[in-house]
């Protein structure tokens, strides 16, 4: 039997499955969640330098690296909408683009809840914290065009040429901020942690799985409401038992 | 009609929107105006120690010139697209991002370029020494373009929104921080005795980079926003 592996490409089974992935990966999240902060807090040995304030990394290192996948990810999602003009892919990248902003948002917030004791200022300069900065803008940028451009399509088709501009730009903003600062002076303090505790690695990929949980979670139910309202006048919608209730 | 080359239509495009600007010199002194204003604003608002205000100036001036560019943004397609031209030149045989390109550069000429002419005049005001100076020109006529092209993207997408002044900045602004970084850093590397030669080198790959990818980008994004 030929497998059809477009069948799930469709915004009307799509939408039936993701009703049927969406508690499996938001109960996945909080139970890595409890185990990822139950072992951060209690299993992890404290800092020999940095005391206990390193903590807050278990939430920090992984919300930065989500915040920086999830716009790869939005992006490649946009440009398969634009290219191959799917509309599912659109859906997909809109529905990401706020969890994405969200975890940038958290990477800066912890970051700089970090920065206070250990550099005794909420906020330096340096090149991975501005570039993080500059990263929420081009989330905000195109949530913001999105939102503002009253047709779908439209919206979709701009919205992804701004995100396809974003990523070919990121690695040029990332290496001029980076340069920039080195031009002036190295961060003041090094993660010199390359040796890692063990019980301190272990609660880090909790976390970072559990990040990944969630986010795939609330964007799977953030693509159903958006499918919903694109849908609301086809008949497939109007035959959901939660739609007629 | 006979067949027009690449080139002469490029010319033909720069020469119509340099006349069309001609006819409205209020625009162009609007940008040139505020560029000024913005870049005065500043020795006011943290004083007058000329020592503070050497060492601030070029990022001044190409923070002004970047706020400034943003100011004549929406008025790039939006006349055109008012008054049926742009449809007329979506339908042309002609290639679109060459029309494109001919009205980027127009843009450059009437916005971007007098910021070129008076930046030394403000340097001076912030008592930049001359090599410094002239690294300062420089960068920004080698950045400058870089900011017509990229915002050129941004008044396609929001073509014809509500906000689309406001939401156009949004947009280009982040993307044009490299330009911002290597031209102030140009100057600050002449400041501190080391050879600009890096900063501005980077700036004109940039520059390239964008005069190959934007005008096609734009092209894009126009089609997108006429449909």
């Amino acid at each position: 039997m030929a497998i059809n592996w477009f069948k799930y490409s469709a915004p009307s089974t799509f939408y039936g499955l993701a009703g049927k992935l969406i508690p499996w990966f938001a109960l996945a999240a909080l139970a890595l969640f409890v185990a990822g902060m139950y072992v951060g807090f209690y299993v992890a040995p404290t800092d020999a330098v940095q005391g206990e304030a390193y903590r807050i990394m278990f939430i920090h290192v992984p919300a930065s690296i989500l915040s920086m996948f999830l716009y790869l990810i939005m992006a490649a999602y946009a440009a398969l909408g634009l290219i191959f003009n799917t509309r599912l892919s659109s859906m997909m990248a809109t529905a990401i683009a706020p969890t994405g902003a969200l975890f940038a948002f958290i990477s800066l917030w912890t970051g700089a809840f970090w920065g206070k004791p250990m550099w005794g200022a909420w906020w330096v300069w340096d090149a991975r914290l501005t570039s993080e900065l500059i990263l929420l803008f081009l989330y905000l940028g195109f949530i913001a065009l999105h939102a503002s451009i009253d047709d779908p399509r439209r919206a979709d088709r701009a919205a992804a040429l701004l995100a396809i501009v974003g990523s070919v730009n990121v690695p040029i903003i990332y290496f001029s901020v980076k340069w920039w600062n080195t031009l002036h002076q190295g961060s003041t303090i090094k993660f010199s942690g390359t040796s890692m505790h063990v019980a301190m690695q272990q609660a880090l990929l909790l976390m970072f799985l559990a990040c990944w949980c969630y986010a795939i979670a609330v964007a799977l139910a953030r693509v159903r409401s958006i499918i919903l309202e694109r849908e609301r006048a086809t008949q497939w919608v109007g035959e959901l038992k939660e739609v007629q209730s | 009609m006979k067949k027009m080359s690449l080139f002469a239509l490029l010319l033909l495009v720069i020469r119509r929107d340099l006349l069309l600007a001609m006819r409205r010199r209020a625009d162009v002194l609007t940008t040139l105006v505020f560029f000024v204003m913005v870049v005065s604003l500043f020795p006011l608002g943290v004083g007058p120690e000329m020592d503070m205000l050497r060492k601030m100036a070029s990022g001044v001036v190409w923070v002004a010139a970047l706020l400034a560019s943003m100011l004549s943004l929406t008025r790039l397609f939006a006349a055109d697209y008012a008054d049926g031209t742009l449809e007329q030149m979506l339908i042309a045989p002609q290639s679109l991002s060459v029309l494109v390109l001919g009205k980027m550069v127009a843009h450059w000429m009437v916005s971007g370029l007098p910021l070129v002419l008076i930046a030394p005049v403000l340097g001076l005001q912030f008592d930049m020494a001359p090599p410094a100076l002239a690294v300062l020109v420089a960068g920004l006529l080698l950045g400058t373009p870089v900011l017509s092209m990229l915002g050129a993207v941004g008044a396609a997408l929001t073509l014809g929104l509500r906000g689309g002044g406001v939401l156009v900045s949004l947009l280009v602004l982040p993307l044009c921080i490299p330009v911002l970084i290597f031209g102030a850093g140009a100057v600050e590397a002449v400041n501190s005795g080391l050879n600009p030669a890096a900063n501005l080198e980077l700036l004109g790959a940039i520059s390239v980079l964008a005069l190959v990818f934007t005008p096609w980008v734009t092209a894009q994004a126009l089609r997108i926003s006429m449909e």
